[in-house]
């Protein structure tokens, strides 16, 4: 098939597959939605295994880390709210705000009962007394309430959240905030929400990825799980890949896999690679060395990029990754809860600098200056981590592509004239999400 | 004493850092930031809880 055909075909119907070297764990390429008897013929909600405290050292010894983007380890997580007096509350988190993720909309979507399995193995373990699940998406809206409707009573009572998709949506204060019946905006912190979450009680917010792990761990043990991945970055994830490859789409693979091999097995590249974008639009930028990098989650901070959710997306060589960071701050600048000054007034300013940058020579040596300046100054300086990520793609930028930026003191570039000013960054590497994964007319 | 400035809250009005530029500064745009993570040093508590009264929007407290 060739790159043309490959991405038509890939544009109507993302690739969902295991590139796993063991069997997968999370996913199947099967289309359309997991009912309750077929969740239950693969050993779904049975009982015996690891429950209450023993489940919380389970999940413990098996390293378990959040996939929502942030990699805390779940165990620590749990035991903070298990260990706190009041109404316990569990919600799990599938509002995917990274405009380049799909993995959370396909698992409520496509296997509903894993992800409420988890969430209330999770609730038990924890004394809560009600569960939620918060999410913006229709289809995957329908394919939860539907599993609830299969499921009949639950031991915990879960609850429903939906609200408006936005990108800060997802930030564990702006779903404990929303679900309150607020709006889904951060909140600045302390109290974080295993002190005081919904209706002010001890909350666990965990990505539903992070428990669609539980029942895994719960059923088949910490050493099981630890059979894939790292020491600290142990069992598989999924990984959304976009942009300029030949299957775009949704995979599942070993956690310290290497870029490079991700790719390979993923379909390959449609051109030589000019660079990634990491962890949604949240890891920043990172050169084709990334593709020698292990995707784990300590050893991509160490190198000042991130794993974050999971969601990877490859540009090309043709691309200038000023144009590409100009375009992705112009998100930011968009996207943000707009509540906090610096964060409004600082990411307009990266945002209409890297333009600046990306267009023409004019005053450029003071450009570059103010933005090494903001990339510093800025860190920290907003309640949620959206301007943490504004900054650190700029420092990226100029860690990964120094060459890239100086060759714009000299003179316009071609590659960065060729581009849409403003590119709307969440069209061009998104990867749409597919109507036949059940839940509903999608 | 030890302050907390809340960032959600913050619209620059600047008089915390009129009264107290031991702890607050302000960024370019006039939004203040905090300098040793809000403690307060000695001597100057009562200008302290005068940055906290002078708030208009009530982003600055008192949490030790």
């Amino acid at each position: 098939m060739s790159a043309e055909r490959a991405r038509t075909a890939t544009a109507e119907r993302p690739q969902v597959a295991p590139i796993s070297e063991i069997p997968a764990r999370l996913l199947f390429a099967a289309s359309g939605r997991e009912s309750l008897p077929d969740y239950e013929s693969r050993g779904g909600y049975r009982s015996g295994g690891y429950e209450g405290r023993e489940l919380i050292e389970a999940i413990e010894a098996a390293g378990l880390r959040g996939r929502g983007g942030a990699a805390f380890p779940t165990g620590v997580k749990l035991r903070a709210v298990a260990g706190r007096e009041g109404v316990r509350h569990v919600v799990a988190n599938g509002e995917e705000g990274e405009p380049t993720s799909i993995k959370d909309r396909w698992l409520m979507r496509a296997r509903p009962h894993l992800v409420l399995d988890g969430l209330l193995r999770t609730a038990a373990a924890v004394g809560a007394a009600q569960a939620h699940v918060y999410l913006s998406d229709g289809p995957a809206a329908q394919s939860v309430a539907e599993a609830l409707e299969e499921l009949g009573t639950t031991p915990i009572p879960v609850r429903i959240t939906r609200v408006e998709p936005a990108y800060v949506a997802g930030e564990e204060t702006a779903a404990v905030r929303a679900i309150g019946g607020g709006p889904a905006k951060p909140l600045d912190k302390p109290p974080r929400p295993f002190e005081a979450g919904v209706d002010g009680q001890p909350t666990l917010v965990a990505n539903v990825e992070t428990l669609a792990n539980v029942p895994l761990v719960a059923s088949l043990g910490p050493d099981w799980f630890r059979r894939a991945g790292t020491e600290h970055s142990p069992g598989t994830f999924l990984l959304t890949l976009s942009g300029a490859c030949r299957a775009p789409g949704l995979y599942e693979i070993e956690l310290g896999t290497s870029l490079g091999v991700a790719i390979e097995r993923a379909g390959g590249l449609i051109c030589d690679p000019g660079g990634f974008l990491m962890g949604g639009f949240f890891g920043g930028i990172i050169g084709s060395r990334a593709l020698d990098l292990p995707l784990d989650y300590g050893r991509l901070r160490d190198e000042g990029s991130g794993l974050g959710c999971g969601a990877i997306t490859v540009f090309g060589e043709d691309a200038c990754p000023v144009a590409i960071a100009a375009g992705v701050m112009s998100f930011f600048a968009e996207s943000n809860a707009k509540q906090c000054g610096p964060c409004i007034r600082g990411t307009s300013a990266m945002r209409d600098a890297l333009a600046a940058l990306s267009a023409g020579p004019a005053e450029q040596p003071a450009v570059i200056e103010r933005l090494q300046g903001w990339s510093v100054s800025l860190r920290g300086r907003g309640a949620c981590a959206t301007l943490d990520g504004a900054a650190g793609l700029v420092t990226s930028l100029f860690r990964e592509f120094p060459d890239h930026v100086a060759s714009h003191l000299a003179g316009p570039c071609k590659r960065c004239s060729a581009e849409e000013l403003t590119p709307d960054p969440t069209t061009r590497f998104s990867v749409p999400i597919s109507d036949q994964w059940g839940g509903g007319s999608g | 004493m030890k302050l907390r400035l809340e960032l959600t809250k913050c619209e620059g009005y600047g008089n915390c850092a009129a009264h107290l530029e031991e702890v607050f500064e302000l960024d370019e745009w006039g939004y203040a930031m905090l300098k040793n993570d809000g403690d307060v040093p000695e001597g100057a508590e009562d200008r302290a809880l005068r940055s906290v009264a002078d708030c208009p929007v009530h982003a600055i407290s008192v949490v030790g």
